[in-house]
């Protein structure tokens, strides 16, 4: 294809020469970190950062000899399945009302990625104060429809981020709340590569909108449903700003998941944070190895 | 040419959009309280109204003799910061990936799609450790590398494809016609990808603008903080000043919304490796 002939070494080289930039930064930035902890979860390390040598599996058995483990771990899964099921459940049904044709959609699309463009750390700190004990937003709302008897600093059923339970529901529902734009659009992006003959197809069987929905749309959208969970799984498994602004994976561990425990470690021991970054890593490769095989991306990039 | 008719909007349509609408406002309840709150006056911020009795703005501009004016400097070198290097790096990797075939080509792929799935939350230990030991602590290049490097996949993917989609003939007649190679680049490719390249650049600087984790462990003197983690600090203290808090977001909020607005579609196929169109 090229005009000019490249002495054989010279044409090996220039690809380095274009793609040197991108490889650089992401060796030290990626790859890097990820040698350096898997390193440091097998070193002893004391207090004030000193390296005391090689520690073997010292640091693992510390973590898993932590006594709130075991409900760390259980929370993380059901704060991932949660998240990611109520979000896809809900964005169905947005993409589906913004799929259809209204004055004005292109707007409240807009207003629709709010969340998403907005910092996820200054959405979760809005609403830890809408659910402030005495002013915030919710509580009034709810005590003026009269979902709450009264509300104010002592009242205990409105501090709902005292109660370890309440604390973690309203912690989903901001996480999907964060979730949903870029799951919805994920979906409509899918419904809009459904061809119009298709459904034209299903008309003409004499099918109705339901019987449609559940047995043509739904099964081509499957792409855009695996790639958009897969998405969504690894950002809720790996979501800090949400548990630590609402509370601080408090009281104790309490709300924690394994991302906002490692990072709860971290201020006593930092190899033992490292051994529990390493199997949270473990879980993040799992669900990259699945996320490869779903997306075909090769077929894209041939 | 044109011979559509516009029909009186149906009731089915009104009612949809009803409903959207609805949705719509509710999805900008949080950042509109943020508004409200900022303008609350000082005396009834803890009162349960949804709206002040009247509206005070002062904190706006407060805000500047609070130090979250450094903060917000520093936030926009990082994110200017990160942007350029991202466009940098990721420019000519796509442009040759899209444009060549070579040993490796598919492994450099692999390598950005795997990067594009890890956050930067799984080793944030191997992070503060290797940048602690290169000095890059308490710096703002430090925070322009590691938000680079994430976001290198992103800006990478989508100019591929961008630049994949436009085809090479393209080129080579513009340099038939006595263009220089770059001059093609410059008159017949770069405008056809702008879009990808605007998409990429603007994403981009949201996601530094918006980073919070990674500046939270690596800086620790308040001046050399990004606004995220100077409003974090805030959360800390025994009295928070949420006035102050909520002026310095709603300022750092409302933009991005504004600018994520003009590349909202183009973003999820670079999102999702093109595996959706």
């Amino acid at each position: 294809m090229s005009r000019t002939t490249y002495r054989p070494r010279l044409a090996a080289a220039e690809p380095l020469l274009w793609l040197g930039p991108a490889i650089a930064l992401i060796g030290v930035v990626v790859l890097t970190p990820v040698v350096i902890m898997v390193r440091t979860a097998f070193r002893k390390i004391d207090s004030i950062g000193f390296d005391r040598g090689p520690a073997g599996w010292a640091n693992f058995e510390k973590v898993f000899h932590e006594p709130s483990l075991h409900a760390v771990l259980w929370r993380t899964a059901f704060w991932v399945v949660a998240v990611v099921s109520i979000t896809l459940v809900i964005s169905l049904a947005l993409a589906a009302l913004f799929n259809q044709q209204f004055p004005g959609r292109r707007v409240a699309r807009w207003a629709l990625i709010a969340p998403w463009a907005a910092s996820v750390f200054m959405t979760a700190v809005v609403f830890r104060w809408m659910l402030n004990p005495d002013s915030g937003l919710i509580n009034v709302l709810m005590h003026r429809i009269g979902l709450l008897d009264e509300i104010g600093p002592t009242v205990a059923k409105a501090d709902w981020l005292g109660r370890p339970d309440a604390a973690m529901w309203w912690m989903i529902g901001v996480a999907v709340f964060v979730s949903l734009p870029f799951t919805t659009y994920a979906l409509l992006a899918g419904l809009q590569a459904i061809p119009s003959e298709v459904y034209e197809a299903a008309r003409v069987d004499g099918a109705g909108p339901v019987r449609t929905y559940l047995h043509v749309t739904l099964p081509l959208l499957r792409p855009a449903v695996t790639v958009a969970t897969l998405i969504n799984i690894m950002n809720v498994f790996n979501s800090f700003p949400i548990i630590w602004e609402m509370t601080r994976g408090g009281p104790g561990d309490q709300t924690a998941t394994t991302t906002v425990f490692m990072y709860q470690i971290k201020a006593s021991s930092i190899p033992e944070a490292a051994a529990m970054s390493v199997v949270n890593f473990g879980f993040v490769v799992l669900i990259v190895l699945v996320f490869l095989r779903a997306s075909r991306w090769q077929e894209q990039v041939d | 040419m044109s011979t559509r008719v516009r029909t009186p909007f149906k009731t089915r349509q009104l009612v949809l959009a009803g409903i959207a609408y609805l949705l719509a406002m509710l999805f900008l309840v949080p950042y509109a309280e943020m508004v409200v709150t900022a303008a609350r006056p000082a005396d009834e911020l803890l009162e349960p109204t949804v709206l002040p009795s009247h509206w005070d703005w002062s904190n706006f501009t407060s805000l500047w003799s609070t130090g979250l004016g450094g903060n917000l400097r520093v936030s926009l070198m990082v994110a200017t910061g990160s942007t350029l290097l991202v466009l940098l790096a990721a420019l000519p990797a796509a442009y040759y990936t899209a444009r060549r075939r070579f040993r490796g080509r598919t492994a450099f792929l692999l390598l950005v799609l795997i990067t594009q799935m890890f956050q930067p939350t799984a080793m944030l230990v191997g992070i503060y450790k290797e940048f602690s030991a290169f000095g890059l602590t308490d710096s703002v290049f430090g925070l322009i590398l590691v938000n680079a490097g994430f976001n290198l996949a992103f800006a990478t993917w989508i100019l591929n494809a961008y630049f994949a989609s436009i085809p090479v003939e393209l080129e080579e007649a513009a340099m038939v016609d006595g263009t220089s190679r770059l001059g093609a680049l410059r008159h017949i490719t770069m405008p056809l990808a702008w879009p990808g390249l605007v998409t990429a650049l603007i994403f981009t600087f949201i996601s530094a603008w918006n980073e919070l984790v990674i500046a939270l462990i690596l800086t620790t003197t308040p001046e050399k903080q990004p606004l995220t983690v100077a409003l974090d600090s805030f959360i800390g203290g025994y009295q928070i000043d949420w006035g102050h808090l909520f002026a310095a977001s709603a300022i750092a909020t409302i933009p991005v919304i504004v600018l994520f607005a003009a590349i909202e579609r183009k973003v999820v196929s670079g999102l999702t490796a093109g595996s959706i169109k």
